[in-house]
């Protein structure tokens, strides 16, 4: 009777680690980090893309309005592809996009711009990538609708058709 | 003898700005050792040579810098990135059966192994 309870005891751990092990190595066991939204943005200070001096991100978001934060980079490639529906944004609707150019080389990030269009109202530089920390970046391209100095949506990757849709509602 | 300990004075606050430096870089080090990659999975920051984990380095000396504390980095990070981006998860409802569990089953097993040894004794 004790070598069955014995026996079952033994069968029922070897079970449980089974189950553990079995469901824990079938899921995919990549991380990614908290999209927090609904916070107010940091103040900083950021150099600008085309001309001298810098400018406190105080004076660029006003409340009540909304803006585009876009983080890209010249060697970044799935920027270029989002590029057009940028441009495409720019044209059509009345949004003021700013541009955060990440840990870029000046010469390359102005030829981009010159090559591909300006989407933006206002082009800043993030030399050592710690502004895009500021705004919980880890990757590139990413945008970020702002309202009233917060965040309230966050698109990570290229944004596209179904992005800008989803932008023009909160312009409205 | 006033330019001898002019010269002391100097060499004196010299090294003890650069101990400064050598404390501040080791909590650089040992904060981005306990910081998550954000890109490389598995990774720490003090591993990884992204773009990313070369900025939050950045980030980490200067808040250091500014006279923040490690906890306090840790809770700028945690704010930004959620609890994921820190390797040694903090003790709290979601948490608590992986801090509860090994002690639990350390004290169940010794105990089981205690009863025994007194049973063959």
């Amino acid at each position: 009777m004790k070598k069955n309870f014995f026996i079952l005891g033994i069968v029922s751990v070897i079970f449980f680690f089974f189950i553990v092990f079995y469901l824990g190595l079938d899921k995919e066991n990549t991380y990614e980090p908290n999209i927090v939204t609904n916070k107010k943005i940091e103040s900083f200070t950021a150099e600008k893309l085309f001309e001298d001096g810098q400018v406190k991100s105080d004076n660029i978001f006003s409340e009540n309005k909304v803006y585009l934060l876009n983080i890209w980079a010249s060697w970044c490639l799935p920027c270029q592809k989002e590029h057009d529906f940028l441009m495409q944004l720019k044209n059509t609707h009345s949004i003021e996009i700013i541009g955060l150019n990440y840990k870029d080389k000046l010469s390359n990030a102005r030829k981009f711009i010159e090559e591909l269009g300006n989407p933006y109202a206002l082009s800043l530089r993030d030399k050592d990538g710690t502004i895009a920390i500021l705004f919980g970046a880890y990757g590139l391209p990413e945008t970020y609708i702002i309202k009233d100095k917060k965040i309230i949506k966050k698109y990570i990757g290229p944004i596209d058709n179904k992005s800008i849709k989803e932008i023009i509602t909160y312009i409205k | 003898m006033k330019y001898i300990i002019f010269l002391l004075l100097f060499s004196c606050l010299t090294l003890i700005a650069n101990s400064q430096e050598i404390n501040n870089q080791d909590l650089v080090n040992k904060i981005s050792k306990n910081v998550r990659c954000l890109t490389c999975q598995g990774q720490s920051v003090y591993d990884s040579q992204s773009e990313f984990s070369e900025s939050i380095k950045i980030i980490i000396s200067n808040k250091i810098q500014e006279g923040k504390s490690e906890q306090d980095i840790y809770d700028f990070l945690v704010e930004k990135y959620g609890e994921w981006i820190i390797f040694e998860p903090k003790f709290n409802k979601n948490t608590f059966l992986l801090w509860v569990l090994p002690l639990l089953l350390f004290l169940v097993g010794g105990f089981l192994i205690f009863r025994n040894f007194k049973a063959v004794k």
